[in-house]
């Protein structure tokens, strides 16, 4: 196997507030290798986009990386300072966030954004940057590039806007990208086709992208291999199709429940009883339990740690090596 | 949940107790006091304009002389420095001015006048803007157009031009016999006059919201009054802003009102605010008597400053964008 | 764009119609015009024939049109105080109040722009709370009691600085100026610090609060996330967001400077517009508050305007042209 590329491990992500600390990001571990394009999915407040902020050190203060590691290409990169972050992002990590009508600086031409960018990271000539920012916007799908260099954001529609962004995300050739609920804020229609565009662009430029959504369906699109979050932990993480297919965790499958799909549409759409706790009053031990049908006395005593279960890996008794999951499989849901 | 409850029920007192302490706490708890507690400025500011409100009020009952009685002034008294200078005396603690009036007790009578003139202008500028705000908002058409479109212009304007303007016509309308009468109430019009922009924008914004909600056109379907809708559902959801604006401006009105008296166009010298109490000083700044002038001054400039920064933590403590 | 101005005129021109209108009724209907140009000792006879050559009994209509095209020829009559033309007066005063109000507003920006964007950087230093403290204390301290202490001690106590008039100034055609000599220049200092604190105090906490809410939005984060410098963030995409809705209110605010110099005026004794007009609301002086009171509002439609066209030029999404450019998906 292949050396990470991102490799994150016990991340935890606090946040202070007056009425006591919140853990957003509570032990979170899962690496990205080099192209591939791993998916992140879970509730809001699952902790995601804090795990995205903080492998991009834009945490909103209070927000604060209070343990664990993030590594890049085996060089930490958590606790950097300013100057330093400032060549890591952009340079080695590109990023793409949720909405592209609020992304851009409405005073400046694209041409000029994307020109700004280059030059910030790799030094070239206003002309040349200019050249570069026309192929980039030809590269990611922009009708008459040419002429659009020079117009301002608010005349692009919402998805021609998201292919600009994703221009910027990739200015300065990244290695990695991180996608922030790239599509939640665009027409369904539109999705599918930013979606594709980053999965093309991935492949074409063997960009790894840490690739954030709530949807499923994205999901199972688009990514290699998925880690589900829930309540700021890892509950399951594993190579797409087996997470799809053959969900360990409760949650997972409870959520894989959720999408209907083509060949196995089930009777009803399921549903998972009761809503993820608020980061005030995570529960004991394993923080599903409360909404855990196959729930038990260990779970709400004890956390689980990801029991590994090749190709995939949970956060669940369940799946502990002993355990007895005859009972558990048979059990209804 | 429910089990306390029950368990408390056996003894009312108890209940009525803890119930009091939980209200009570909850109030103590709440966003706005909490931000209040853990502001010291602003509580210090609270303090300040609560003694600064206090002496004003109780004015005729602590102030030494009273400065408004013409047989107690000695013009051999005039001039006397403060009490802790080489020629100052104990009897007069902030020194006198040119007509021998103790300068504590001016000031206690004039900061009295102020707060009157800021907070009747402001209680006016309320209610006409708060007033033609519902109008607009509720009636809509070309009375919401005329209404809105003098506000515009008018806000384009300074606020202290305008109470100037208002000011200057009402001298040319009254006989200048009753200029120093009517003194006090055209400022308070003039500066009312010149204030209800605000308050008139805040509430016609929230009426027009709330004119549209259901239970507001349920109630209009019923028949219940249109003043009455206004009073009930509409004026509710726009207490806080007013409140905010009133606080902002009650100090706007109280430096209105000192410039309009400084300026010689406001209250007469025998009904001395704290301003014209800076104007009769300014007349001795060059002869060396600076207490005159900077002891109102100083009293002006702490009660402003302490209502701003009320206003200011009301504004943030109000505000859920900031919290 | 050329609509739009076009409109943007014709608004201007209702604006100082409505105005005019206000001036006209003050000299209506405020006092009666001949008492305050005639002696006591004047006949009847006498006063029905002047009253008939000033027009005053012609219809109402008539006589505002008479007066809007005089104002418009800069024409208001004759001062009840002074006996001169009020525009004489203006023009005199003018000179004095205009540069008074340039200093004052240069000072302002000079001062207030940097030190918002200073206390927006750098939220949590002690820099910024201090500047923040002083611009409370200025937003609180009237604008007369500033003259006042800055009289007392550094004219009074320093004697340092003259405390009232312009010093020595240098005649350029009709224009006085206090700009070209020393002493002229020394005049100008407490006046125009008088007058441009509460305007600086206010740009700054303007720029602060603006700076601030531009810094938390999305293409701010996004530009970080793009690894800019620092500086590029700050001044090249959050200072220049933050200059559209400055350039308004500053630009309306350099109208209320004006205004306010008539307080900052009478404190100084120095001779322009204000004192002037304040003079002539004491005096019941119609004609040049009328006066005064239109040549204001004129200032402020024009102010206004140029803000306007100011702001188009800022901000692309209101260039109307600009607008009509493809929608693709």
């Amino acid at each position: 196997m292949t050396e990470p590329l991102l490799s994150v491990r016990d991340l935890r992500v606090e946040f202070p507030t007056r009425r006591g600390v919140l853990t957003a990001v509570d032990g979170v571990s899962f690496d990205i290798h080099p192209g591939e394009i791993l998916g992140v999915v879970g509730e809001s407040g699952a902790g995601k986009s804090q795990t995205g902020a903080a492998i991009i050190g834009l945490l909103e203060p209070p927000g604060r990386v209070a343990g664990g590691e993030i590594r890049l290409d085996g060089r930490r990169i958590d606790g950097l300072t300013a100057d330093q972050w400032r060549k890591v992002r952009g340079r080695e990590i590109g990023a793409v966030f949720q909405d592209p009508l609020t992304s851009l600086n409405p005073l400046y031409t694209v041409g000029r954004q994307l020109a700004e960018t280059i030059r910030t990271h790799i030094p070239m000539s206003e002309r040349a940057a200019r050249a570069r920012a026309l192929e980039l916007l030809q590269e990611v799908g922009i009708p008459g590039a040419k002429d659009r260099l020079d117009a301002y954001p608010h005349q692009f529609s919402g998805g021609m806007r998201q292919r600009v962004v994703i221009a910027l995300a990739l200015c300065a050739g990244p290695r990695l990208i991180l996608a922030d609920e790239p599509t939640t804020a665009l027409d369904v229609s539109i999705q599918a086709q930013i979606t594709a565009l980053l999965k093309r662009l991935c492949r074409e430029h063997d960009t790894a992208v840490m690739l954030i959504t709530h949807d499923m369906g994205v999901i199972a699109e688009t990514a290699d291999r998925v880690a589900v979050l829930y309540s700021g932990r890892v509950a399951e993480v594993g190579p797409v199709d087996d997470v799809v297919n053959r969900p360990r965790h409760p949650y997972t499958e409870g959520l894989m429940a959720c999408i209907p799909t083509l060949h196995a549409r089930p009777a009803r759409l399921a549903q998972i009883e009761g809503s993820m706790p608020s980061l005030r009053a995570i529960p004991t031990g394993c923080a599903f339990h409360p909404r855990c049908p196959r729930a038990h006395d260990r779970c709400v005593a004890e956390r689980p740690p990801l029991f590994e279960n090749p190709p995939s890996a949970a956060a669940c008794w369940l799946w502990a090596p002993n355990a007895d999951r005859t009972a558990a499989v048979s059990a209804p849901s | 949940m429910t089990e306390p409850a029950a368990r408390l029920d056996e003894d009312p007192g108890l209940h009525r107790v803890s119930r009091l302490r939980g209200a009570l706490w909850r109030a103590w708890d709440s966003d706005i006091l909490y931000s209040f507690r853990h502001s010291p400025v602003t509580i210090v500011a609270a303090v300040v304009a609560l003694v600064l409100v206090g002496t004003a009020l109780a004015a005729p009952l602590i102030s030494p002389t009273n400065p408004f009685a013409l047989e107690t002034l000695d013009l051999m008294a005039a001039f006397t420095p403060p009490a802790w200078t080489p020629d100052g005396v104990s009897e007069f603690l902030l020194g006198t001015d040119d007509q021998g009036r103790d300068m504590l007790s001016a000031i206690l009578y004039g900061m009295r006048i102020s707060l009157f003139v800021g907070a009747a202008s402001v209680v006016f500028a309320m209610v006409l803007g708060v007033g033609l705000g519902l109008l607009a908002g509720y009636a809509g058409g070309w009375v919401d157009a005329l209404i809105m479109r003098v506000a515009d212009v008018q806000l384009s304007f300074p606020a202290i031009l305008i109470a100037l303007l208002v000011d200057g016509v009402a001298r040319g309308i009254l006989p200048r016999e009753v200029h120093h009468d009517t003194a006090i109430w055209v400022i308070i019009f003039a500066i009312g006059v010149s204030g209800w922009v605000q308050y008139a924008r805040t509430v016609r914004g929230s009426t027009m919201v709330e004119k549209n909600r259901e239970y507001v056109m349920a109630a209009h379907i019923m028949g219940v009054h249109p003043v009455l809708i206004a009073v009930r559902h509409v004026l509710p959801n726009v207490l806080g802003p007013v409140l905010v604006i009133a606080t902002i401006h009650l100090a706007i009105a109280v430096i209105t009102e000192a410039t309009l008296s400084f300026l010689g166009v406001g209250l007469p010298p025998t009904e001395p605010s704290l301003g014209t109490l800076i104007r009769i000083g300014n007349d001795f700044l060059f002869s060396g008597e600076w207490w005159i002038t900077v002891f109102p001054g100083i009293a002006l400039v702490l009660l402003v400053l302490s209502v701003n920064l009320l206003g200011d933590w009301l504004r943030d403590a109000l505000n859920p964008k900031l919290r | 764009m050329i609509a739009f101005i076009v409109r943007r005129l014709i608004q201007s021109v209702l604006v100082m119609l409505a105005v005019a209108l206000v001036g006209f009724a003050l000299f209506h209907y405020v006092g009666d015009p001949i008492n305050n140009l005639v002696g006591h000792d004047t006949s009847l006879a006498d006063r029905a024939q002047l009253r008939e050559d000033l027009g005053l009994n012609d219809p109402f209509p008539v006589q505002f049109a008479r007066f809007v095209v005089n104002a418009a020829q800069a024409d208001f009559g004759i001062s009840y105080r002074h006996g001169r033309p009020v525009e004489d007066l203006l023009v005199e005063r003018a000179p004095a109040t205009l540069e008074l109000s340039f200093a004052a507003g240069l000072f302002a920006l000079a001062v207030g722009l940097p030190m918002g964007i200073y206390t927006a950087l750098n939220r949590r230093g002690w820099l910024s709370k201090a500047f923040l403290t002083i611009s409370l204390i200025g937003v609180s301290l009237p604008t007369f009691l500033i003259g006042i202490l800055l009289i007392l001690v550094f004219s009074v106590w320093l004697g340092w600085l003259s405390s009232f008039g312009r010093g020595e100034t240098v005649q350029i055609g009709w224009w006085t100026t206090g700009f070209l000599t020393w002493d002229g220049l020394r005049a100008l200092i407490l006046p125009s610090i008088t007058l441009g604190l509460f305007q600086m105090t206010l740009i700054m906490r303007l720029v602060r609060a603006e700076m601030l809410e531009v810094l938390r939005t999305d293409y701010i984060k996004f530009a970080r996330a793009r690894g800019l410098s620092a500086r590029a963030i700050n001044f090249g995409h959050a200072l220049k967001n933050t200059l559209v809705p400055v350039i308004t209110i500053t630009g309306l605010q350099l109208g209320s400077v004006i205004a306010f110099a008539i307080i900052t005026e009478t404190v100084f004794q120095w001779p322009g517009m204000g004192l002037l007009f304040i003079q002539a609301i004491e005096f019941v002086d119609i004609p040049v508050m009328a006066a005064y009171l239109v040549l204001v509002a004129f200032v402020f439609v024009v102010i206004n305007l140029v803000v306007d066209i100011l702001y188009v030029v800022v901000d692309p999404r209101l260039r109307v042209g600009g607008a009509a450019g493809g929608h693709g998906s």
